[in-house]
């Protein structure tokens, strides 16, 4: 599925890439950008080089909210580690979760039942309507357009309540974990689930009227920071960046997990993979996503979402009051947790910025002995310093929105 | 219990490793399949030619570098430390109606002993290899020779030690206000400063070594 077709015009007010720089002349001048930048979404640092107004070279420089997420992963037993992941990418946790308990599942050899998968899917669909719905807004915030972002929040806010309802929690729900879920929907979720996807394309339709036809903003996101399918590949970017170069490819449709093969959706693909090109191809991302969730709905599967294995998954409430057997798994799960068996997993998943998956290696104690996550904004942050070469500072701006940084997934 | 969620294909030679010893035949050190995934253990001195076989052979095309990370085995292994895993996907990906990629991934790995903690870079190969391989810098100290900017990437440039290490403590370093009672192991870990010269204790795996 291609976005619209258009022409390709090279902004006249920067320089092409063909852009030609003396390298005898040193009169480069260095300047500072972040870590407190407003459009540095977080704390990026970005040291650019520039010769007058055409940068000729930049520099990230992260780490500034390094936490140690992967240390403290190995001192935590699997269940709790779920929480950590949580605060990796904060704007689409779900998804994090997900990729952490597919990898732990698979080192288990366990596969959640079907209403389990379909909750998932619901909910990791849901997460990325909300993922790009905060990249949309601060996007163009950075542009210079406040309306958008205000419009973008307030329908990522309804998402966010649809899983304070199910989890009780906004954000760092952890909701998805090894073996299935914490809980079931609450009643009334599904119907107001369905509200909000019905509701939802006309929101999206106003904010794309905001900015398809708007002439400040097309003129500073096309042509603007254009990379190649090849590039992309080299550096290790993946997700909407990739896929806005013209390249079809999702990791829900090339090695689906969680049952993404029983839904029908669309690749959506750009032309020319610049700023703009990313910014069509997201959209078009969120209306799939619509379509996925309304699959959900109409086919979701009645059942356990749990698997029945108490070694690995709690038993329900109700079954502590009368079995003894009971509390004792819920005793010794909460405290010891489980030993999967000695091997390494790594299953990827399309999250909203790219591939991101957790490599897991268990040395079949409770507690993983190295846990890595590929954290997909860290591999796309590569592509800055080639994105930016003989653009200038306004187009930085645009160019980091582009492609969809979470600090707290690239310092981890 | 469950179904198993990816049946364990019957060992074979898979045909990755069969074009690898065919053109390189000490590389291979050794070969592990876990639920589907094939793990091929690579002489240090032969990756970057290894990588760049996998990237530009016509039938394999692994043409999508998705990342490499460290791995220190202090515990396990008796004759190195440290593994580099490289993790490459040969991306199906369709484009102006050719597909391009066959969708199978492979794990590479690279043996590191401690004492000559070197690895060639392949960031010649992809070029995506360079904030990972500064990571595993910063967190292992493992180093890449030919890197064109062999940095730290997350640490601050004068953190002495690296963190990832199995006997760098956790919760030991310095804090901006150490007078306080309160605080998780400050108190209790005896370390003047984080660095690779700690000895104390590093959770209960230690003095038991297996092999995983």
């Amino acid at each position: 599925m291609a976005t619209e077709t258009r022409e390709l015009n090279i902004p006249t007010g920067s320089l092409a890439p063909g852009v030609q720089i003396d390298p005898l002349d040193d009169s480069t001048m260095v300047v500072n950008m972040g870590p407190q930048h407003p459009s540095t979404h977080g704390v990026l640092r970005v040291v650019l080089e520039l010769d007058g107004e055409v940068i000729v070279r930049a520099t990230p420089h992260i780490g500034y909210v390094h936490t140690g997420i992967e240390k403290e992963l190995e001192y935590q037993t699997y269940m709790k580690g779920v929480t950590l992941t949580d605060r990796i990418d904060y704007v689409a946790s779900l998804l994090e979760n997900a990729a952490f308990s597919l990898s732990v599942e698979k080192l288990l050899g366990v596969v959640p039942p079907p209403r389990g998968q379909y909750l998932r899917v619901l909910l990791m669909e849901l997460e990325r309507l909300a993922s790009h719905l905060v990249w949309l807004g601060t996007h163009v915030l950075d542009l210079g357009g406040m309306t958008v972002y205000f419009y973008a929040f307030s329908q990522r806010e309804k998402i966010l309540e649809l899983k304070e309802m199910m989890s009780g929690v906004r954000m760092m729900t952890s909701w998805i974990v090894p073996g299935g879920l914490r809980g079931d929907a609450p009643d009334g979720w599904f119907e107001r689930v369905k509200t909000f996807v019905d509701e939802f394309p006309r929101a999206l339709q106003e904010l794309e009227n905001l900015l398809n036809a708007n002439p400040i903003f097309r003129e500073r996101t096309q042509g603007v920071g254009i990379l190649s399918t090849e590039d992309c590949l080299q550096l290790g970017v993946s997700g909407a960046c990739l896929r806005a170069t013209g390249a079809e490819i999702d990791i829900r449709k090339s090695a689906p997990y969680s049952g993404y093969e029983n839904f029908d959706f669309a690749i959506p693909v750009g032309q020319y993979g610049d700023v703009y090109d990313r910014y069509r191809v997201r959209v078009a991302e969120m209306y799939q996503s619509r379509e996925i969730i309304k699959q959900c709905l109409e086919h979701m599967p009645d059942g356990p979402i749990n698997i029945s294995d108490r070694k690995i998954v709690p038993p329900p409430r109700a079954e502590l009051d009368n079995s003894m057997e009971a509390v004792i798994h819920h005793f010794k799960l909460w405290t010891e947790g489980f030993h999967p068996p000695v091997g390494e997993a790594y299953v990827p998943i399309e999250s909203g910025k790219g591939e991101m998956g957790f490599y897991i290696v268990s040395d079949g104690t409770n507690r993983p002995y190295r846990a890595h996550q590929r954290p997909a904004c860290f591999m796309n942050l590569q592509a800055l310093s080639k994105l930016c070469e003989g653009r200038i500072i306004a187009d930085v701006v645009a160019i980091i929105g582009s492609i969809d940084i979470i600090l707290g997934e690239i310092d981890r | 219990m469950a179904d198993i969620a990816t049946p364990v294909p019957e060992l074979k030679e898979i045909i990755e490793v069969e074009k690898i010893r065919t053109a390189f035949p000490d590389a291979i050190l050794s070969i592990n399949e876990f639920r589907g995934d094939t793990r091929v253990m690579i002489r240090r001195d032969h990756i970057v030619e290894v990588c760049q076989l996998l990237r530009d052979d016509p039938e394999l095309q692994y043409n999508f570098f998705s990342e490499c990370l460290g791995a220190d085995y202090l515990d396990y292994r008796e004759d190195y430390r440290f593994e580099v895993v490289y993790n490459l996907y040969s991306m199906p990906y369709k484009k102006n109606g050719t597909v391009h990629g066959t969708g199978r991934r492979i794990f590479l790995k690279v043996p590191v002993p401690e004492e000559d903690a070197v690895v060639p870079s392949i960031t010649g190969v992809y070029t995506g290899a360079n904030f990972p391989e500064r990571e595993i810098f910063d967190m292992f100290g493992v180093r890449f020779s030919g890197h064109p900017d062999m940095r730290r990437i997350l640490m601050s440039e004068d953190w002495v030690g690296h963190p990832q290490r199995k006997d760098f403590p956790l919760g030991g370093e310095r804090v901006q206000f150490p007078g306080g009672k309160v605080g998780p192991a400050v108190s209790e870990v005896p370390v003047q400063h984080p660095g690779e010269s700690f000895t104390g204790p590093t959770g209960d795996r230690q003095g038991e070594k297996r092999r995983i």
